[in-house]
């Protein structure tokens, strides 16, 4: 295999949707013309000044942007450093999501097509869809495993609150990777009218370089955002990666500042040397699932394997492309964060600066306290805080 | 790859329809497989599709996903599966394509999964998530080493890429009648005469066409405008259904039948 382009400054894919050797279009005949269809109409509604100040209308009005960056004082203390958390929990519907289905349900519109559907595994993107879907007047239907719309229920309700039909999917594990197969699948049957809608930068090109521009605004902000308060670029960039888009989208602010360390944290689960993790990039192998050319967690066969994390928004056996690109040029450190970690973590945030954090937040959060003694008193750290934790409470309850 | 054109020059010559099957591996179990195999082959299939289960089956159908969920289940393995085909060749001359997803043969190895393609008899491989952009990561093993590279088209297919696939595929084109997963339907497409007859212009290569074929009617109405004809789902829901290997060589039987008196008739 020759990969003919550069990737160009480091995070965007060459023309065939290729960052280094990871990416690609892995998809059967029929989502070929759909998806080249997609990325000229992405590429023109990039271009379009209409569309950018539609969608910054509606980042801004409707979503809440910019998010604040917090200085967690206290958090700090026991962290060893400067910590600052960028407030994207603070969106409506609770977490990033909002940024990408606003942006894709828009460009849908300017596609001229009437529905969206979505996968969801805790229920987050399949919210955040709903949410844009009712905004924007488009029809919407969700799958979701129906193991998850049983963990997840408050979710469920919520998106049919806002007009959405939820499809329960049964087949293989019936979660989220699940969800994500039945949703390419039906894409695949009603490619005429349908948008379908990814809520990670996982998936064939050009989702992944799609997903990633629509949340870039989130390092375009912390960027500018740390410069004012301290006046210099923090050391330390820490965020959560499931599929990777809340990363993928504060990493862009910093990809060029050579002096930033970049940290990515995966679902360590119950430990990578069980079989209970959702540890992709840190335990798995090269391969080819939903799409893209990417780490999976796979069996010696070839089968992808079952993801494990207590956070829902993590447990997801494959990746982004991207972040494969950034693990093999080592420009991403990636570790991963066990379950009680995360939790532990959890529970400091919430005492020492009274905010609930999503348990996928967590980890990242479980990392910046891990890490603390290794840190210079005066170094900065940015956690992504990519979402509340109103929807983990039933699960916290439980364990807590 | 000779054993493919032989056979399309023989249904040529006999004026035939070819009639391909297609079961998964290790479905219902290892050992039963082999003699849904064997029973694909007796009843009249011309060429034989052997799928390789695989955890995310995209653009399957409910039936198939079944299917290679249970195979899994079953440990299937890719030397298991391998051997098998060695089994079938053992007893005959059947071209036999090799069809599965691109990640369990990224995972064996592409040049060891060639290398022993090669040997045990595999006379083309047709991988559903190797579009004309991506076929690059294995087809030049598989021209290597002389086995066909089966592309499929479908109703969203512009021309350029069809006239592409007849220029860069060889066996035949595999042509999807439905957009969609694999999977019986009642009804086929209305148009599917004229497009499958439109494709034929654009090809040189020999058509096949699957995708919601569910029976001796449906084979009949398609057989007089293709080359031949692909059964999967059909067979799998009836090997899941509990037929016994007489029932499903009958019902094959008469598929094959209808391929060849269409043709005639």
């Amino acid at each position: 295999m020759q990969f003919t382009t550069q990737v160009e400054r480091n995070s965007r894919p060459d023309s065939r949707g290729y960052y280094g050797e990871f990416g690609g279009r892995f998809v059967s005949e029929t989502l070929i013309t759909p998806l080249l269809e997609l990325e000229e109409a992405f590429c023109k509604a990039m271009g379009s000044s209409r569309f950018r100040t539609d969608l910054g209308r509606l980042l801004g009005t409707y979503a809440g942007r910019p998010t604040p960056l917090f200085h967690a004082v206290r958090f700090s203390a026991k962290a060893g450093s400067r910590v600052y958390l960028k407030r994207e929990d603070l969106l409506h519907t609770g977490a990033h999501k909002i940024n990408n289905t606003l942006g894709q349900a828009l460009l849908a519109k300017f596609m001229g097509k009437g529905k969206v559907i979505a996968e969801t595994g805790a229920g987050q993107h399949g919210v955040a869809t709903a949410a844009a879907a009712a905004l924007l007047g488009l029809e919407c239907r969700i799958f979701m495993g129906e193991e998850d719309m049983r963990r997840q229920a408050p979710n469920v309700f919520r998106m049919k609150l806002m007009g959405a039909e939820i499809t329960p999917v049964t087949s293989g594990t019936a979660t989220l990777k699940d969800a994500m197969s039945e949703a390419m699948r039906h894409w695949a049957t009603y490619i005429e009218d349908t948008f379908y809608v990814i809520g990670s930068v996982a998936g064939p090109h050009p989702y992944p370089c799609m997903v990633a521009k629509f949340q870039e605004v989130i390092g375009r902000e912390t960027r500018a955002q740390i410069l004012d308060a301290e006046g210099r670029l923090p050391s330390k960039v820490i965020a959560c990666v499931g599929g990777g888009s809340n990363a993928a989208g504060i990493f862009r602010g910093f990809l060029d500042d050579a002096g930033v360390e970049l940290v990515g944290v995966e679902a360590g689960g119950l430990g990578i040397d069980t079989d209970k993790h959702g540890a992709t990039l840190c335990a798995g192998a090269p391969g080819v699932f939903h799409g893209s050319r990417s780490f999976v967690l796979q069996d010696e066969d070839g089968q992808v394997k079952e993801a494990h994390s207590i956070s829902a928004g993590l447990d997801y056996p494959g990746v982004g492309p991207e972040h494969s690109f950034f693990k093999s040029t080592g420009r991403v450190r990636y570790l991963p964060i066990n379950d009680d970690e995360a939790l532990d973590a959890f529970e400091v945030l919430c005492r020492t600066e009274g905010i609930i954090p999503a348990l996928e937040s967590s980890h990242a959060l479980a990392c910046a306290l891990k890490e603390a003694r290794q840190t210079a008193r005066d170094a900065i750290c940015i956690v992504n805080l990519s979402g509340r934790g109103d929807k983990d409470m039933p699960i916290i309850e439980k364990v807590m | 790859m000779e054993r493919i054109l032989r056979t399309y020059k023989q249904l040529k010559q006999s004026n035939e329809t070819g009639f391909i099957p297609f079961s998964v591996a290790g479905f219902p179990d290892c050992g039963r497989s082999l003699k849904v195999f064997h029973k694909l082959v007796e009843a009249g299939g011309d060429i034989l599709e052997f799928g390789y289960p695989f955890s995310d089956p995209v653009a399957d159908g409910p039936v198939i996903q079944k299917a290679a969920a249970q195979a899994i289940r079953n440990g299937i393995t890719m030397d298991r599966a391998l051997d098998m085909i060695g089994e079938i060749r053992a007893v005959s001359n059947i071209p036999i394509i090799f069809f599965s997803y691109f990640n369990p043969i990224h995972r064996y190895g592409r040049q060891r999964f060639v290398d022993r393609a090669k040997d045990c008899g595999i006379d083309g491989v047709l991988i559903v998530d190797l579009p004309l952009e991506e076929a690059p990561w294995l087809k030049p093993m598989t021209d290597r080493a002389g086995l066909a590279w089966i592309f499929l088209a479908t109703p969203t297919t512009p021309q350029e890429r069809i006239t592409a696939m007849s220029r860069q595929g060889s066996g035949f084109l595999y042509y999807v009648s439905v957009t969609g997963v694999t999977g019986s339907r009642t009804k086929l497409p209305e148009d599917l005469t004229s497009k499958c007859s439109a494709i034929r212009d654009l090809i040189a290569l020999p058509l096949a066409v699957g995708f919601g074929v569910s029976g001796a009617e449906q084979a009949s109405q398609l057989g007089p405008h293709v080359d031949s004809v692909v059964v999967g789902s059909a067979i799998v829901s009836r090997v899941q259904r509990g037929d016994t290997l007489d029932e499903l060589g009958a019902w094959l039987a008469g598929i094959k039948g209808a391929l060849r008196n269409g043709r005639t008739g």
